[in-house]
């Protein structure tokens, strides 16, 4: 893009898109209260975790004379550890995520997109650092990162299906995939492994078009996928639905085997439910692995 | 072109693609529908499936028929199908004669013939024979040209008003005489007449013959007669088929000036007549007026014929002895008989010997007794040349000798001596009434109203004669209306006067009918070539073929005797000819003439005009298939599943609407939306002056009124219209608000037509001139000028000031005083009954009568009333709280006004509660 003109054109129409984005995304983050994120155990940190007595080899800065004062007991007062997580996101940015069945629902894309950015705005909130899987754009705490995050957003991938990003991830870290999983299921595979090899847990998301779980699709058809890679033409599409629902649903199933296997939980969302219950999902479902990972 | 089952084809070559059908067929049913293309991310989990061979989608037997029939009807479309395909005819060679009758009796059908001719005319081209033409009516030598020379000069051929004659014939005969074998196309108006045959002869020497005629009848109508006061036609058919009727309509200039068919009456054909007969009865007024009379529905000279002298106005000389009576118009003799005549005839005034060589066609002589010789002669001589004496009796006659021992030569009976009164002062009995008229009088039928009473008159003496020449008698038989026939005259004596001294019998409207009766019957003489002998007719308007009328321009005069005796032709047209002051028509047929049609030899083929027209079917076929693919579109996308799926839904509802929904548009007019905003709620309505100024006033002040009568009353109008007087209507409102400028329009006749009616129908107008302040009521000042003006052409009744008891002041409020902006006394109502008397003890006078239909002042209350957007006054009135005072007492008054539209007289009916309480036991 050495086109001066032709680079502002298009920084001119991502900056549209983004604010859309981030607007949709603050908006949903905002309706999910944040609730306690302690690690349950006493660490650094800003909040009272307990009392204890003091024991040999505590620093004497660290008594807490108001309470040692009540008695003969001297306490250290201790802190909740309170750490910051890293979180990475990966969404499919894939042609195939570019698809909608009808005009009034949203395509695929923009509810990962919107999933994810929601996500990342509320862990921000909470303290955490989000990032990217890969190298793009490695975890950080702090607003401008959600900026950062909404502009990778908004990149087009011109492939069909896109594998899942695992290169370069931080061990222990937390990892988001939202995805629709059309794509080869070997990709995806290797990326969990991959993850559970560096003790990485976390959710996957299989974002999924109503009419991609209907089949709602009769006569002689030619599918092609978005970005016209591959095609398959039947003489009665009617007759593939059942085949069809029996892929679709093997493929959930592998998913989730995969997901068992290595800690990560697996859930999937459709564009026609509301983003506020997949963020919900995304959210507990995050928290409660987080909290087991903690333990 | 080729015919096939009666059905011909331009290219039938074409047809053999019909056998392309069946392989059209087994490749259709190979292939199958086409595929949608869909973009659908799943197709990663369909990779590898396979369909069932079972399931391959073939492609419906029944849609393949619904292809195959569209491409069939393309096919057989393009191939250029022809109904009724024109039949072939023997070719021929050689010249081609072309013999036109062109009579009248061909020009209503004119047209068809030229189309004929024409199509005739392009196959003689295209065969590459000569054409001449030979026109029997104006007979020429036939030049033989080609065929494209005589297309551009066949507009140019015209019936002739007349038929071929025997020396038109003859000039015919003499014409072909030089001329080699020839065939003959002889386009014949269907109407047999004189030296046909022999021309047929002469034309079957020369080669063949054949005839072409149109199938519809030929009418034609016979001169007007005119008897016992009705006009008499016949009209004529050649062909006599079954019952029909036919209209007649008698043209003329409406009192305007403009031709119009002034009457129609239907002739009815019975079954199997060739002849019908309709009479006329029209008021000689109108008679007089009519100029011709036509068949309905045929142009042809004909059809129609002129009216001549015999139908124009009576000239009425009328003659009285005491003519220095000034002053004393109704005692004149002549006056009743003179308002009887004036509008039906043309009186001439003047003694009788002035009158005579006028020739009128009635002399009237009242009470006239005698004669001098010098004036006796000629008028006997009149009367027996076909003039008409009417004599009225009177004092003078019943005073006189005359006709007492023998019966006068001027008298129709011999008269008793003195005459009789019956029914006077000094007399014994009743005043005499009429019999009923005889069978044979000229007044049979008329009706004789009970209050015609005779109480003198000059009575007849029996006579052996006296029976017949009574054509009205009393109740007791007395004779009073007598008639004898003298010549070609008749003399009438009425034995009563002209005034209503005898008898009341000229101020009925029997007096009117019976002269009329014998007006009318005293026509004109009909002209016989003696009588013409020795003058020259010139013709003034001469009729062509189609029976129109034009200028006869330089066209030479022709002798009487011959003008009657003579044939027409192209030396004696019809048409209008006229001598001195005469006027004469002379028309295509005779009092006498009949039709006949033509009968052709069997050796002649007789073909008809109107074959039935050359019809292609192409686009029919060719829309079929389109529709077929229409239908073929909509069914492959319902197999293919795209019809009804949700993304294109929508589209398909759009086609089925288009292919099956009509639109209606329902477009709610000006007028109803006028109507509805007017009707739906009550709406007071003012004027539109034309002056933006005073419009805005008066529609704020109506507004100001509507708001109050809402606050105050239960009247709750809505927000209030402008009227505009020539477009909208007026009944929608209870009252008009009508502010006066001096230079607004005057409304058009149509709109005080509606503006009577909505007065007469309850409305009230209130006039405001708006100039209180400065005038007072009445043509002082320009406003009230043309409140005069605008207000003469209106229904309104006598009118008065208010009186302090209308009702106007006490219908909500009550009030002495009208104020507007200006405190004027003068508000006036329509004048209350002047026998309504007040009655002892009751506060105001009995007046049960309507709503006064205007109400007129100039104390401009819509600028009193006028309140701005705000809802505060528009405009101040007089001075501080005076002024408020006077506003309040403005907007008091137009409540009552509205109130007393509203209610009528229900507060003058309050006078009766103490009584009706009284009656209650209360």
């Amino acid at each position: 893009m050495n086109d001066p003109l032709a680079l502002r054109a298009s920084a001119e129409k991502e900056a549209a898109r983004l604010p859309a984005l981030l607007a949709r995304a603050e908006h949903l983050a905002g309706a999910v209260l944040l609730g306690a994120h302690g690690r349950r155990r006493a660490g650094t940190g800003d909040d009272f975790w307990q009392y204890r007595p003091a024991q040999i080899g505590d620093s004497r800065r660290t008594i807490d004379y108001r309470r040692s004062a009540m008695g003969d007991t001297e306490f250290v007062r201790e802190r909740e550890w309170q750490i910051a997580q890293s979180v990475m996101l990966w969404v499919d940015q894939g042609a195939s995520m570019r698809f909608a069945s009808s005009d009034a629902l949203p395509d695929k894309i923009g509810r990962a997109r919107t999933l994810g950015l929601a996500l990342a705005i509320l862990l921000n909130r909470g303290g955490e650092c989000v990032g990217l899987t890969g190298t793009a754009l490695p975890p950080r705490a702090g607003r401008p990162q959600i900026m950062a995050l909404a502009e990778m957003f908004c990149r087009d991938d011109t492939a069909d299906y896109a594998p899942p990003e695992h290169r370069a991830m931080i061990p222990h870290a937390r990892a988001v995939f939202i995805s629709d999983f059309m794509g080869d299921i070997d990709g995806v595979r290797l990326a969990l492994t991959k993850a559970a090899d560096r003790g990485v847990r976390g959710v996957l998301c299989h974002v999924l078009d109503p009419s991609e779980e209907a089949f709602p699709f009769t006569g002689r058809t030619i599918f092609q996928s978005m970005g016209g890679t591959l095609s398959h033409e039947t003489l009665k599409a009617n007759d593939l639905r059942d085949r069809y629902l029996q892929r679709l649903a093997e493929r959930k199933a592998e998913l989730a085997s995969l997901c068992t296997l290595t800690g990560w939980r697996y859930g999937v969302h459709h564009t026609d439910a509301s983003a506020q219950a997949g963020l919900l999902w995304l959210y507990g479902a995050l928290d409660a692995r987080g909290a087991g990972v903690a333990a | 072109m080729m015919v096939l089952g009666g059905i011909g084809f331009t290219a039938p070559w074409l047809l053999l693609a019909l056998a392309a059908l069946p392989v059209l067929w087994l490749v259709l049913r190979a292939v199958p529908p086409a595929p949608v293309k869909r973009r659908f991310p799943g197709v990663a989990l369909l990779l590898g499936l396979k369909d069932d061979e079972s399931v391959s989608d073939r492609t419906p037997w029944w849609l393949l028929l619904l292809r195959t029939l569209a491409v069939a009807a393309i096919i057989l479309g393009l191939a250029g199908p022809v109904l009724n395909p024109e039949a072939e005819q023997a070719e021929g060679s050689g010249p081609l004669l072309f013999v036109l009758d062109g009579t009248w009796a061909g020009a209503t059908r004119w047209s068809q013939q030229q189309e004929t001719i024409e199509a005739q005319l392009t196959r003689a081209g295209r065969l590459g024979r000569p054409v001449g033409f030979l026109t029997l009516t104006r007979p020429e030598t036939p030049v033989f040209q080609s065929a494209d020379v005589w297309q551009t000069r066949l507009a140019g051929l015209r019936p002739a008003p007349w038929q071929p004659g025997a020396d038109m014939i003859a000039t015919a005969t003499e014409a072909l005489s030089g001329s080699g074998d020839f065939d003959t196309l002889w386009f014949s108006d269907s109407l047999e007449y004189e030296g046909r045959d022999a021309m047929l002869d002469v034309l079957q020497a020369r080669g063949s013959v054949e005839a072409y005629q149109t199938a519809a009848n030929v009418f034609a109508i016979l001169p007007a007669t005119y008897a016992d006061g009705a006009v008499n036609l016949r009209v004529l058919r050649a062909v006599s088929g079954p019952a029909r009727d036919i209209m007649v309509q008698a043209q003329g200039r409406d009192p305007a000036g403009n031709a119009r068919i002034l009457a129609a009456a239907p002739a009815r054909f019975e079954e199997g007549a060739a002849q019908a007969d309709v009479s006329l009865v029209l008021p000689s007024e109108l008679r007089a007026r009519i100029t011709r009379f036509d068949v309905a529905g045929q142009r042809s000279a004909g059809a129609s014929t002129l009216t001549d002298d015999g139908l124009r106005r009576r000239e009425v000389a009328l003659i009285s002895a005491r003519e220095n009576r000034e002053g004393l118009e109704l005692l004149s003799p002549l006056h009743y008989i003179e308002q009887a005549l004036a509008p039906t005839a043309d009186l001439i005034d003047g003694t009788l010997t002035d009158v005579l060589p006028a020739n009128p066609d009635v002399i009237v002589l009242a009470d006239i007794a005698t004669l001098s010789p010098a004036e006796a002669a000629p008028l006997s001589e009149w009367i027996e040349g076909g003039g008409m004496l009417v004599r009225f009796a009177g004092p003078r006659i019943a005073a006189s000798d005359i006709s007492r021992i023998d019966e006068d030569p001027l008298m129709p009976v011999r008269l008793r001596a003195g005459g009789r009164s019956v029914g006077g002062a000094m007399s014994w009995g009743e005043p005499k009434t009429l019999s009923a008229f005889s069978n044979g009088s000229p007044f049979y039928g008329l009706h004789i109203p009970d209050d015609v009473t005779v109480s003198a008159q000059v009575v007849a003496q029996p006579d052996p004669t006296l029976a017949e020449r009574v054509i009205a008698s009393l109740g007791d038989g007395t004779p009073l209306v007598t008639r004898k026939n003298v010549g070609q005259g008749q003399i009438v004596l009425f034995h009563v006067t002209a005034t209503a001294e005898w008898s009341t019998l000229p101020l009925s409207g029997l007096f009117v009918e019976m002269l009329e009766r014998l007006a009318v019957s005293s026509s004109a003489a009909s002209a016989d070539a003696g009588a013409l002998e020795g003058t020259v007719w010139t013709p003034q308007r001469v009729l062509d073929g189609f029976g129109a009328l034009s200028d006869a321009g330089t066209l030479p005069g022709v002798d009487g005797p011959a003008l009657v005796t003579q044939p027409v032709g192209p030396a004696l047209p019809p048409g209008l000819y006229a001598s001195g002051e005469r006027r004469l028509a002379r028309n295509v047929l005779g009092a006498d003439a009949t039709l006949a049609p033509v009968v052709w030899p069997l050796d002649v083929p007789v073909r008809g005009m109107a074959v039935a027209p050359e019809q292609p079917v192409a686009g029919w076929l060719l829309s079929l298939a389109i529709l077929l693919l229409l239908a073929d579109v909509v069914v492959s996308l319902s197999l293919s599943g795209r019809l009804l799926s949700r993304s294109n839904a929508s589209a398909s509802v759009v086609l089925a609407a288009m292919l099956l929904a009509t639109p209606q548009a329902e477009a709610q007019t000006a007028e109803e939306t006028f109507a509805l905003s007017a009707t739906t709620e009550l709406v007071l309505a003012h004027v539109i002056t034309g002056d933006p100024k005073v419009d805005e006033i008066a529609k704020a002040g109506l507004m100001g009124l509507s708001d109050t009568l809402f606050f105050r009353t239960s009247v709750e109008p809505s927000n209030p219209l402008s009227v505009n007087l020539e477009t909208d209507e007026l009944a929608f409102f209870p009252i008009l608000y009508w502010p006066v400028t001096p230079n607004q329009p005057t409304p058009s006749a149509e709109a005080y037509v509606k503006l009577n009616d909505y007065l007469r129908s309850g409305g009230l107008i209130l006039f405001d001139t708006r100039d209180g302040d400065v005038a007072d009521f009445g043509a002082s000042s320009p406003n009230g000028r043309k409140l005069q003006q605008l207000a003469a052409p209106l229904d309104i009744p006598a009118l008065e000031p208010v009186p302090a008891d209308h009702v106007l002041t006490r219908t909500f409020y009550l009030l002495q005083d009208f104020p507007g902006r200006h405190n004027a006394r003068d508000v006036w109502v329509e004048a209350a009954d002047p026998g309504a008397e007040q009655i002892e003890g009751m506060p105001f006078r009995n007046l049960n009568d309507g709503v006064t239909p205007v109400v007129i002042g100039g104390n401009d209350w819509a600028a009193a009333w006028a309140v701005n957007s705000g809802g505060g006054p528009m405009l101040p009135v007089g001075r501080g709280y005076s002024g408020e005072r006077q506003r309040e007492i403005a907007y008091r008054f137009g409540v009552n006004l509205v109130m007393h539209v509203l209610t009528g007289n229900y507060k003058s009916d309050q006078v009766h509660v103490p009584a009706l309480l009284d009656r209650l036991g209360q």
